[in-house]
């Protein structure tokens, strides 16, 4: 039986927010939940009490959580939500927004990501991770996820034939869009040699292969398109969102993501085709997921990724645009910033506000998520299509 | 199998001893139960009964159909290593100081994937491989993946070979040895044991000297092994060894006993029970004190580290063997005790090996019928128990039942021994 979800038709997303990110900061994560906020409130003209809800993600809370940052930072709510989805928290927060926004709870609702990084926040932050990691990960090298990455790459290079050379090229690529984009804590080209010979993290994986933790915040609006429009300010259309989480449980290591099983409902929800994605936005904390996610969203068969890559080029100005702001690799991954940083992008892109990174008439884009590894691969999946106003 | 490595250089003095750091060790309760079966050398995960699934990591419910009642059960550990890497990067301070570090992912034939460190004997990815659970020097369990074609009894000689997984054995080989009394059969018996394993030395302990017997002077005559005067009833005697030899024992073997059977009726007075609380509670406490800070400094010192400490225990240690009940009663102090020390080792990696054997082929179980075990036999299931990590030792057939016995109930074994079975 074909299943009918509600569209988003009467629904937006609006003023996308990204706090500069730093290496090292000794603020709380409070204090960038406070900037983006403020950030929020500036790009939108409203004031606080406007804010109806609030849905966030951080890692660096604690013992906080949501409910203590409406007291921290004076905010009165009628609705409140906590996304502890790390990559995924971004489609998953504008997931439940837009339900919330199209029934009525809340009239506008904020969606902040944000993390600090103190010198040690995140080793601390691993060792407690999560139970299965702590009972079965962590004591195993404690290599965090740059080991649970390579056990992917490995296992994808031999099975697939990828290259070291494929997953490089789209690390380069990314890096070339970084340089267009203020906030990328990247600054200097990277070249195929540099890649290859990196000093080694955890083999196959050498260091361009790996995210640096950083700390920063994303955040975006959410609130019905005539409030958008009374606002004047620049909005974007959710054609279609999708999540899964924990599947495929029963394969011996993971080569693919819960995008499989919906993959078909995301298009056909959202009324476009592969080809007409001007942009792609993958979570990338390491190139292999984002080589997954090109397959499992159906821009090309099972394995085919490396070939994919080769064929394409990635950068913003190329055929196939792969993380248009640079994406964590080359911005940096502030914690569950790192879930939000290809929505807040995608949002600039369509509605024409990304400047140095703009892919010319770009209209529609997709933003996937992948999130918490939670002992040997990562459980939460997203994806969700928007659209410019000139789709 | 890759050969075993040659002699580890010495130290150089002027180098500051590592601190001994510990890989992390905080674990869930639930997966403590790994641990309680690496502790007897066993690799056991949790099977649900109502659907079969065999699961891991370990979990409070069976993750197919939700059941609770889980079982522990004994695994084979066959699998295929299917992805590996070598660490070069790890967040903790353990792992830095042994980097690379090489894991694989390992999928059992019996269901789950496991991560686990990567024995060097391991082909490269994907072949067979067999999981082996043993302690690390946090003494939690470690998870290993060792070559399928190794013999599970051959522990020791593949543990051997790889620096890394050395530390997660006590083998005897190139390491100074103490054998608190080398007098018994038993003391020599364990002296020639560790010569034959690869100890550089074994001193064994001799009290009152002047009264030597002759199975300790034919011991003597082996290269490696030196008497030396020690008398656990004697806290200068322990005090003065401690001093002398304190900062050079790797692994201590405290197998000073006395034994002397009937309970509580048969023998009037307490001189008796004295003695054995004196040699065997009171003899662990005068060695735990002198000899127990400094191997705990050494924990870490390289290839040749303090790692181990062997108690002497009794299955009588676990319930009463009311025919020889004061001895029980000495034995179970000691066992209490050794735990006690097992957890201040613990913070240095140094092991606490309890040995919990049946009753021994010696003058003192004279009346008991066989199966009883003889002193060779003893002294090689401890160089054994050593090589594979065992913490908790149950040497031979009668202590394994007794273990069985006492893990099922200790109520019914209790009433049991009572009538004398």
């Amino acid at each position: 039986m074909e299943r009918r979800r509600a569209g988003y038709e009467d629904v937006v997303v609006a003023v996308p927010v990204s706090i500069p990110y730093v290496r090292y900061s000794t603020r709380g994560a409070h204090w960038f939940v406070a900037r983006a906020l403020r950030a929020l409130l500036e790009g939108s003209g409203l004031g606080k009490a406007d804010l109806e809800g609030l849905c966030l993600s951080s890692f660096t809370l604690a013992p906080d959580t949501a409910v203590g940052v409406t007291q921290h930072l004076g905010l009165s709510l009628r609705w409140l939500d906590h996304i502890p989805m790390g990559g995924a928290s971004a489609i998953v927060a504008l997931r439940r927004a837009l339900r919330a926004v199209a029934s009525g709870d809340a009239a506008i609702v904020a969606c902040v990501a944000a993390d600090t990084n103190h010198v040690d926040t995140f080793r601390a932050t691993l060792g407690s991770f999560s139970q299965f990691a702590r009972d079965a990960v962590y004591p195993y090298g404690s290599g965090g996820p740059n080991a649970s990455f390579a056990f992917l790459t490995a296992y994808y290079m031999r099975v697939f034939g990828a290259r070291r050379e494929d997953f490089g090229k789209l690390c380069i690529a990314q890096r070339e869009n970084a340089l267009r984009y203020a906030h990328a804590l990247f600054k200097m080209p990277l070249t195929i040699q540099e890649y290859l010979n990196a000093r080694p993290i955890a083999e196959p994986l050498r260091l361009f292969d790996c995210v640096m933790p950083c700390a920063g915040a994303e955040a975006f609006l959410v609130m019905s398109r005539a409030r958008a429009q009374d606002l004047g300010v620049s909005f974007a259309n959710v054609l279609a969102t999708i999540e899964r989480h924990n599947s495929f449980p029963e394969d011996p290591i993971q080569m693919r993501g819960g995008w499989l099983l919906d993959r078909e409902e995301l298009f056909a929800q959202a009324g476009v085709v592969r080809r007409d994605i001007d942009f792609l936005q993958t979570y990338d904390d390491y190139p292999v997921i984002s080589a997954m996610q090109m397959e499992d969203l159906g821009f090309c068969g099972k394995g085919e990724a490396p070939q994919f890559i080769r064929e394409h080029s990635l950068t913003t100005d190329g055929t196939f645009p792969v993380n248009t702001s640079g994406g964590q690799l080359s911005v940096g991954q502030a914690g569950a910033a790192g879930g939000f940083l290809g929505m807040t992008e995608a949002i600039r892109q369509v509605t024409g506000a990304a400047q140095g990174t703009a892919v010319a008439n770009a209209r529609i884009g997709l933003v996937s998520g992948f999130g918490m590894i939670n002992y040997d691969r990562g459980l939460c999946c997203g994806a969700a299509i928007l659209a410019g106003p000139k789709a | 199998m890759s050969e075993t490595p040659g002699r580890p250089k010495r130290k150089n003095p002027l180098l500051r001893t590592r601190v001994p750091l510990l890989p992390p060790r905080g674990r869930s309760r639930v997966a403590l139960g790994l641990t309680a079966a690496a502790a007897l050398g066993r690799f056991e995960l949790q099977v649900c009964p109502e659907c079969g699934t065999v699961q891991y990591p370990p979990r409070e419910a069976c993750h197919r159909c939700l059941s609770l009642d889980l079982v522990w059960q004994a695994q084979s550990g066959e699998g295929e290593l299917i992805s590996e890497t070598v660490l070069h990067h790890s967040h903790d301070l353990y792992f830095r100081d042994r980097m690379p570090w090489r894991l694989g992912m390992v999928r059992l034939d019996c269901g789950p994937t496991l991560l686990a460190h990567l024995h060097c004997g391991v082909a490269v990815a994907p072949c067979r491989v067999r999981i082996v659970a043993r302690l690390d020097k946090a003494g939690q369990a470690a998870l290993i993946a060792v070559s399928g074609r190794f013999d599970i009894c051959e522990g020791a000689a593949e543990m051997a070979d790889d620096i890394h997984l050395r530390e997660m054995t006590c083998d005897p080989r190139c390491r100074k040895v103490l054998v608190t009394d080398g007098k018994t059969a038993l003391g020599q018996a364990l002296t020639r044991a560790f010569v034959a394993a690869g100890a550089d030395i074994v001193w064994a302990g001799c009290a009152e000297p002047w009264k030597r017997s002759a199975g300790l002077e034919e011991v003597e005559r082996l290269e490696a092994v030196t008497v030396v005067p020690l008398d656990v009833t004697n806290g200068d005697s322990v005090k003065s060894l401690g001093a002398a030899l304190g900062a050079k024992v790797d692994i201590l073997i405290n197998n000073a006993e006395v034994h002397r059977p009937y309970g509580i009726a048969a023998r009037y007075g307490t001189e008796a029970a004295r003695s054995e609380m004196d040699v065997n509670y009171l003899g662990l406490l005068r060695l735990a004190q002198e000899f127990g800070p400094v191997m705990r400094a050494r924990g870490a010192d390289g290839y040749s580290s303090a790692t181990a400490w062997v108690n002497l225990l009794s299955v009588y240690a676990l319930s009463s063997f009311p025919t020889h009940g004061t001895y029980s009663a000495s034995k179970a102090a000691a066992y209490s005790l050794a735990q006690c020390l097992r957890a201040e080792m613990q913070s240095a990696g140094v092991r606490v090996v309890n040995v919990f054997p049946g009753p021994l082929d010696d003058e003192w179980n004279q009346e008991l019928p066989p199966p009883k075990m003889s002193a060779q036999a003893l002294a090689k299931a401890i160089v054994k128990g050593l090589q594979d990590g065992v913490e908790d030792l149950f040497p031979g057939e009668v202590a394994q039942e007794w273990l069985a016995r006492w893990l099922e109930d200790p109520k019914i074994l209790e009433r049991e021994l009572a009538i004398g079975r």
